[in-house]
């Protein structure tokens, strides 16, 4: 079966572009980019999304049928674990030695810095938590 | 029921559905088209056509169709483009990622290919977001000196977005209709139809859309806050406290602005550099001459307001240059017309230690063989004791440690 044949041509079309491209992106070690370019959708679609849902469900599990406080675990989380995966090089170190002889700044702090935020962002929230939770004693319940 | 990576997961995000990809692919369409024109922008600010030291990717053939001379004016353009296509790239990666989780169960449709025209979308989706994923990826790691990419960052960066923009056009002119139909009726607070992407049995909803928006929002705000900042001195360099050129200036005082590569780095021996041992070689139409340091002291000395811009993101405010017009020094040398010049410096690595600079960018009389810095005599790691600045130039086409001028037609 072909399809319709709109986006047959859309597709064919934009393959060419890639094509033309892609010889040239290829022309170095192509194996290697091929890893990288393929790779980088797999260790999205089956490491890093896999392992993000199976952390939230866990989460979810372990919230049980009480679930107000999940969100206020959820948000800093995600903020944290984005900035760790943005940033890794520099929070991990790897790099610490490159950028202080490339710069001449230092590249210490990067890991306290994240802890920092991470400690502000998960405090931040456990306070706007306990502030619902007082704010709900004194209310009569949500009919909602 | 046992589950592999070959049986689709249960999905039970009420979340999911056309709106909310809509939404978010109707910000990165926006998104990406600016990081796309401005990646572009930069790549023709280095001016590949000019001189094959100036060109990385000398196999371009038609991908360089649009290649123009790069303006002195205004001076801030690269501080301003550069700047924008790094801070808003980082700023989409949760936008990004939320894009990508909104349609994670496509990647597991039963049957996986249900016609020739399906099959070809699904490598195209592959290239789209192994396209998208593989940009940020060596974009992010660049930034941060993180060379791991397999490779030379401007080949990878330049053919690697073209061919996710070519998998990005067709994304768009397939996706495009079906995106605007749901943002309509969104607007007309219409019910959200049926699809694939609506879970049919979702659990109990533990976050609205709203919610999930404010998140994703929330996160591009938080990146954008923490990055933003080390385009600009002072306290507010301050606040890119997890970016590389964020966080306080390497030193004080007349040099202690933001450096990209330190003299010791770049292999620069002092001993080449001293008043005795330096002489800049000049070269055109009439011979060559060599100035030491105090000649080229005695020539008429000008000044300029010019920021420095990296392709890193980063940037300073404007630094007050002073030494010789490039096109003093090029009629020095019997070059009246303006023309062009080849710069070689002494450093003994770095992809653009030989440079070239355009017969615009000679001309214009802000553009400097620097040999003070606000009032003071650039320090090593800025480029003592010579350096090129140019306005609106790339930070590493303002050679440092520079040993040859060449002027020209290239």
């Amino acid at each position: 079966m072909l399809g319709s044949p709109f986006p047959l041509l859309v597709l064919l079309c934009s393959f060419a572009l890639c094509g033309y491209a892609g010889v040239r992106l290829l022309e170095g070690d192509w194996l290697l980019v091929v890893l990288w370019f393929a790779g980088a959708a797999v260790l999205h679609d089956l490491v890093l999304a896999p392992l993000y849902l199976a952390a939230d469900r866990a989460l979810l599990a372990t919230a049980g049928p009480r679930r107000r406080w999940v969100n206020h675990v959820r948000v800093p989380a995600v903020l944290s674990g984005l900035l760790l995966l943005v940033w890794f090089p520099l929070i991990t170190g790897r790099v610490s030695e490159r950028y202080v002889r490339v710069t001449a700044l230092s590249a210490d702090g990067y890991a306290a810095r994240w802890l920092l935020l991470t400690a502000a962002l998960f405090g931040g929230s456990a306070l706007l938590y306990a502030v619902r939770v007082r704010r709900g004693r004194r209310r009569p319940p949500d009919p909602g | 029921m046992a589950r592999s990576l070959l049986t689709a997961p249960r999905w039970r995000s009420p979340l999911r559905g056309p709106r909310f990809t809509a939404v978010l692919g109707t910000v990165l369409l926006a998104g990406v088209t600016v990081l796309f024109v401005t990646g572009l922008v930069s790549y023709a600010s280095y001016n590949p056509d000019l001189a094959r030291v100036n060109d990385k990717t000398p196999g371009k053939g038609i991908l360089g169709f649009y290649l123009f001379s790069w303006p002195t004016d205004p001076p801030w353009l690269y501080r301003l483009t550069q700047g924008v296509h790094v801070t808003l790239g980082l700023t989409l990666v949760p936008v990004l990622l939320a894009k990508l989780w909104s349609v994670l169960p496509r990647l597991f449709t039963v049957p996986p290919v249900r016609s020739l025209s399906h099959a070809l979308e699904r490598l195209s989706l592959l290239l789209l977001v192994g396209g998208a994923l593989f940009q940020f990826a060596t974009g992010i790691l660049n930034v941060q000196l993180d060379y791991v990419f397999p490779g030379s960052f401007y080949p990878l960066h330049f053919y690697g977005a073209w061919v996710f923009f070519g998998a990005f056009l067709a994304h768009v002119v397939l996706k495009m209709p079906v995106a605007l139909r749901n943002l309509r009726a969104m607007r007309r607070r219409e019910p959200e139809e049926p699809g694939d992407l609506v879970v049919p049995d979702p659990g109990a909803p533990t976050l609205t859309r709203r919610g999930a928006f404010g998140l994703v929002g929330g996160a591009s705000l938080l990146l954008f806050a923490t990055s933003a900042g080390r385009s600009f001195d002072g306290p507010l360099r301050q606040t890119a406290v997890l970016t590389p050129h964020g966080g306080p200036e390497p030193g004080t005082g007349p040099n202690g602005f933001q450096i990209n590569k330190t003299a010791a780095y770049a292999g620069i021996r002092p001993a080449e550099t001293t008043a005795e041992a330096w002489r800049l070689a000049v070269t055109g139409r009439s011979g060559t001459v060599r100035l030491s340091r105090a000649e080229l002291l005695d020539l008429p000395q000008h000044s300029a307001a010019l920021p420095i811009a990296c392709v890193e993101g980063w940037s300073t405010s404007d630094q007050w240059w002073r030494g010789v017009r490039l096109r003093d020094l090029a009629a020095l040398v019997g070059e009246e017309e303006p023309t062009d010049v080849l710069v070689e410096s002494l450093q003994r690595r770095g992809a653009f230690r030989k440079a070239a600079l355009r017969a615009n960018q000679v001309a214009d009389p802000r553009s400097l063989l620097a040999l003070a810095v606000n009032g003071e005599d650039l320090s090593p790691d800025h480029g003592h004791p010579a350096r090129i600045i140019v306005p609106a130039a790339p930070g590493v086409l303002n050679t440092k440690w520079v040993a040859r001028l060449t002027f020209g037609r290239l």
